[in-house]
């Protein structure tokens, strides 16, 4: 039985020390915001914070989690810069089919939790790692220069 | 069951026999526990919980214990798209799959506008699938608008002539008299005023209109229809809650793989059985012989498993002897050496035939001739095919995230062995379709795997799985001659199309040189013929289908042909489009095909992008056309590229012809989101495929593009008419590989004719 400290609370699991925490979030604690895509560390969709930076979940496995904080999309909307950040992303109407969201909205908060005026490149940097098949970039973008100015 | 004690329901055939539709169908709501009764209560109301809302309201309704607990009693449905509530709240519900056009929230900004409901207490939910009940319900060939559009109207106008009805009768003044805005209805000359919610028990009871009899506003005097709009379920998808396929939990639930063939048409011989069972979390693993159809279930090898980590564990454990002797062995490299063999003659059968090219070509002033390829590829929605199916009392109950459910039932019922009606869909939203999903095969696998589970079961592809079994965009090889008169227009145009066949008869899907390309290339001479490679990878339709390679060929040589005439690049477009060949032009009425309209965007998009303007050493400005999927469009793309084939795109615009706008944002991000997507496809995208096996296993050999890489700006402009309205979906995409394709040209005097750029040595610059 390992214990996870995930948005804020705690929660047991019973599952091998091995298994990625993108699938105890989505199978065992019904936590179903963080996406699978790729299974790699090459789409994004998965990615969560833990200690308070952005990783892909389905790399971590939970007996690597130890006592860091988990944070996933259903909590996010708890940080300052992720409220701005998710208020941004309605008010740009960035999702199309919005399965990328979750995760590009994860990097997009931490970006902004670690560099409160990113310029491009560093929009560039942060955002590389998010694939969106519709090609919603351009409104990622407006949307994070958007809550950007409204951290100032 | 009641259903007389309406005159909602005896007055007419139109909604009431939808009703009676409705109520036939079995929802298995009667034998789910309480836990999943939460889950629809999570999901939204399904469409036979509103009507008999409706009919019966709360004791009946109660005794007949169907819903319970997602209607609320006091509420009135209008019809199967419009529910009331006491407190004016509006349900709308959106019959057909949200995929990422938008369609949700165009569904309900078309039936709102008609009932002239204030849009800030319109609630959308999807319906559920009954396509006797409201038709057509895929998402494919942009048509979800142009098929809805009268279909929306008529329920948001028939519902307000209930309300208005029931308020005059109240009133005892004339219904003509009482005018309607934002879910109120004013009598002005008594001043009286009534919220459609505290009329909506008394409206229900009105006479339905017959459809034909309604007056529908005309562009002019919409409200909502035009106005841009946030995504109905924005809110949702920002914070995470259940909505896609892959997010259905249901109590009890296992969880599931499978693995077929390699190579698509190999079976199972056996597997290690035993070891797999063994696995930890492992419940159960068997094969599957399947129906043997690609759209519906191939042999494979289910795994049943605690939780999906598990099941994808025992997948990598799995070790399967594999009965290749009907597999494919089809090879890429292989096809585009035999093309380029091929296309150095010209076949004797036309399947198209005008004038006389040889003729033409004789006496041309210039001929070009020029030989163009393009890959096949994989949609690789971000979202992993996935089904939840359970399998109970007679009844394929499925949570489908599909493009095109109400032609799975038929499907999944020949898989499950029972009839159509029997399979209850459930729809999610879907995570990205791009006419993968047009094609059931995963659900029908579920429906297969959940017959042997004694519980609901989630099917869950691997990335892995998707990129091995899609129904690929087909690779093609065009041919070209053209001819210039001595008058520098269009005179002549000989294709050679090299495609590709599954049965040895006609083209495979999306293999077919498409009919928007016969209509939009009028030369006065014309001779088309095709030769088709045996194939057996499954090919199917990919975003605009057909257009979306066929069309940067065609416009990329139309480019070549007008640097032969030594005429301007538009110009000697809007010659060609208004060229008149009789021949050339639709047969089918319902065509829209407009030189007109083409001609438009033509001299739109080139204003917009400042054609003819003075431009540094190495960029350029390039513009195409196409006429897809009911839409006239035009891009452009101003770009520079530096002697290390390094591509910075300046640029980008759109110009679009698709009818009214009904959600301006929604529309504006479809038009920048195909044109991203067809940036991406034309750079870098490409499935290789060797001895019937897919090369490319994971976004990480299939480079989608990334934010360092996508353009600062698109700027889409539409001309709006009162032609009928086309879909979004699709008609941004074709027209841009070309343009890409002319200014690359422009910049550098090398023409593309091959895609994706990237086996060119060309790359996006950051």
């Amino acid at each position: 039985m390992l214990t996870l400290t995930i948005n804020g609370l705690s929660h047991d699991v019973d599952v091998p020390e091995d298994m990625p925490l993108l699938w105890v979030l989505r199978d065992h604690l019904n936590l179903v915001g963080t996406k699978y895509g790729c299974g790699i560390a090459q789409c994004g969709v998965c990615t969560v914070h833990v200690g308070g930076k952005p990783v892909r979940s389905c790399q971590l496995t939970i007996g690597d989690v130890g006592t860091r904080a988990v944070v996933t999309i259903e909590g996010i909307g708890s940080t300052p810069n992720g409220a701005k950040v998710q208020q941004a992303w309605m008010e740009a109407a960035v999702p199309q089919c919005g399965y990328c969201q979750a995760g590009q909205i994860m990097s997009a908060t931490a970006l902004l939790d670690s560099n409160p005026q990113p310029d491009d490149s560093d929009i560039d940097a942060a955002m590389a790692g998010n694939i969106c098949r519709c090609g919603t970039y351009i409104r990622i973008r407006r949307a994070i220069k958007n809550a950007a100015a409204k951290s100032a | 069951m009641a259903d007389t004690q309406s005159s909602f329901a005896r007055s007419d055939a139109y909604l009431s026999a939808l009703i009676r539709e409705v109520r036939s169908v079995p929802t298995a709501s009667a034998t789910v526990t309480m836990g999943r009764r939460t889950f629809f209560k999570l999901a939204g109301a399904g469409a036979a919980g509103l009507v008999l809302g409706f009919h019966l309201g709360g004791a009946a309704f109660a005794a007949d214990g169907a819903n319970v607990d997602t209607v609320d009693s006091k509420d009135q449905a209008m019809n199967a798209f419009i529910r009331i509530a006491p407190d004016n709240t509006i349900t709308i519900y959106s019959k057909c799959p949200e995929i990422g056009q938008g369609i949700k929230t165009s569904f309900g900004v078309i039936i709102a506008d008609e009932l002239d409901a204030d849009w800030n207490h319109v609630v959308m939910e999807q319906a559920d699938i009954n396509p006797k009940v409201y038709g057509s319900q895929g998402a494919g060939g942009s048509t979800s608008i142009p098929h809805a559009w009268d279909q929306l109207r008529q329920a948001g106008a028939g519902a307000k002539v209930m309300l208005i009805a029931a308020a005059a009768g109240q009133w005892a003044v004339d219904s003509s008299q009482i005018t309607a805005r934002d879910s109120i209805l004013t009598h002005a000359a008594s001043g009286r005023s009534a919220t459609y919610g505290s009329l909506a028990a008394a409206a229900a009871k009105m006479p339905v209109p017959d459809p034909r009899d309604l007056k529908l506003k005309t562009r002019t005097e919409y409200r909502l229809i035009g106005k841009r709009y946030r995504g109905v379920d924005d809110p949702k998808v920002v914070s995470g809650q259940q909505l896609f396929g892959i997010d259905v939990q249901l109590p009890g639930m296992v969880y599931a793989t499978y693995t077929k063939c390699p190579a698509a048409g190999g079976k199972v011989k056996s597997f290690n059985v035993d070891e797999i069972k063994a696995q930890r979390g492992v419940l159960d693993a068997f094969a599957v012989d399947g129906t043997g159809m690609m759209v519906e279930v191939m042999p494979g090898v289910a795994i049943i498993a605690r939780d999906t980590w598990s099941a994808f564990q025992a997948k990598n454990k799995l070790q399967v002897d594999w009965d290749l002797s009907k597999a494919s062995t089809d090879s890429t490299s292989q096809f585009s050496v035999q093309a380029s063999k091929l296309a150095t003659s010209f076949p004797q059968k036309a399947d198209d035939k005008v004038g006389d090219v040889d003729k033409s070509f004789a006496n041309a002033a210039k001929t070009v001739e020029a030989y163009y390829e393009y890959p096949f590829a994989a949609h690789v929605p971000l979202e992993p095919m996935n089904t939840t199916a359970y399998w109970h009392d007679g009844v394929m109950e499925m949570w489908v995230p599909t493009q095109q459910p109400d032609r799975g039932l038929p499907l999944i019922g020949k898989v499950a062995g029972i009839a159509p009606e029997k399979v209850v869909m459930h729809q999610t939203r879907v995570g990205g379709g791009f006419g993968r999903r047009l094609v059931n095969d995963y659900a029908c696998e579920a429906a297969a795997i959940a017959q042997k589970v004694n519980a609901p079961v989630k099917l869950q592809w691997t990335r892995e799985d998707d990129f091995a079994h899609d129904f690929y965009r087909p690779a093609g090889y065009h041919q070209f001659k053209g001819a210039i008169d001595k008058n520098g227009r269009l005179d002549a145009w000989r294709e050679h199309f090299i495609t590709f066949t599954a049965d040895g008869k006609k083209e495979a899907s999306g293999a077919n040189l498409t009919d928007n390309l016969r209509y939009s290339i009028k030369a006065p001479n014309l001779r088309r013929a095709k030769t088709m490679l045996p194939l057996r990878i499954p090919t199917g339709a990919w975003r605009a289908p057909g257009d979306n390679a066929q069309v940067f060929a065609a416009q990329s040589f139309m480019h070549e042909l007008s640097l032969a005439s030594g005429r301007d690049h538009v110009e000697f477009l809007i010659d060609a489009v208004n060229r008149d060949v009789p021949e050339l032009a639709p047969k089918d009425k319902s065509v829209n095909f407009s030189p007109k309209r083409a001609t438009d965007v033509i001299r739109m998009c080139a204003e917009k992008a400042g054609w003819g303007k003075t431009l540094p050493k190495r960029s350029g400005l390039g513009l195409a056309w196409c006429y897809s999927h009911a839409g006239h469009v035009a891009q452009a793309i101003e770009l520079s590229v530096d002697t290390n084939k390094q591509i910075k795109i300046g640029r980008i615009v759109v110009v679009l012809d698709v009818g009214p706008i009904i959600d301006m944002a929604g529309s504006e991000a479809q038009a920048q989101g195909a044109s991203t997507d067809a940036l991406s496809t034309a750079m870098g995208l490409k499935i290789n495929i060797e001895n019937g096996r897919i090369q490319e296993q994971n976004y990480n050999a299939y480079p989608i593009l990334r934010m360092p890489f996508a353009p600062m700006t698109i700027d889409a402009y539409f001309i709006q008419s009162d032609n009928p309205p086309t879909g979004m979906g699709e008609p941004a995409f074709p027209a841009l590989a070309p343009a890409l394709g002319n200014s690359i040209f422009a910049a550098t005097g090398e023409r593309v004719r091959r895609l994706p750029l990237r086996d060119l040595g060309y790359a996006l610059a950051v």
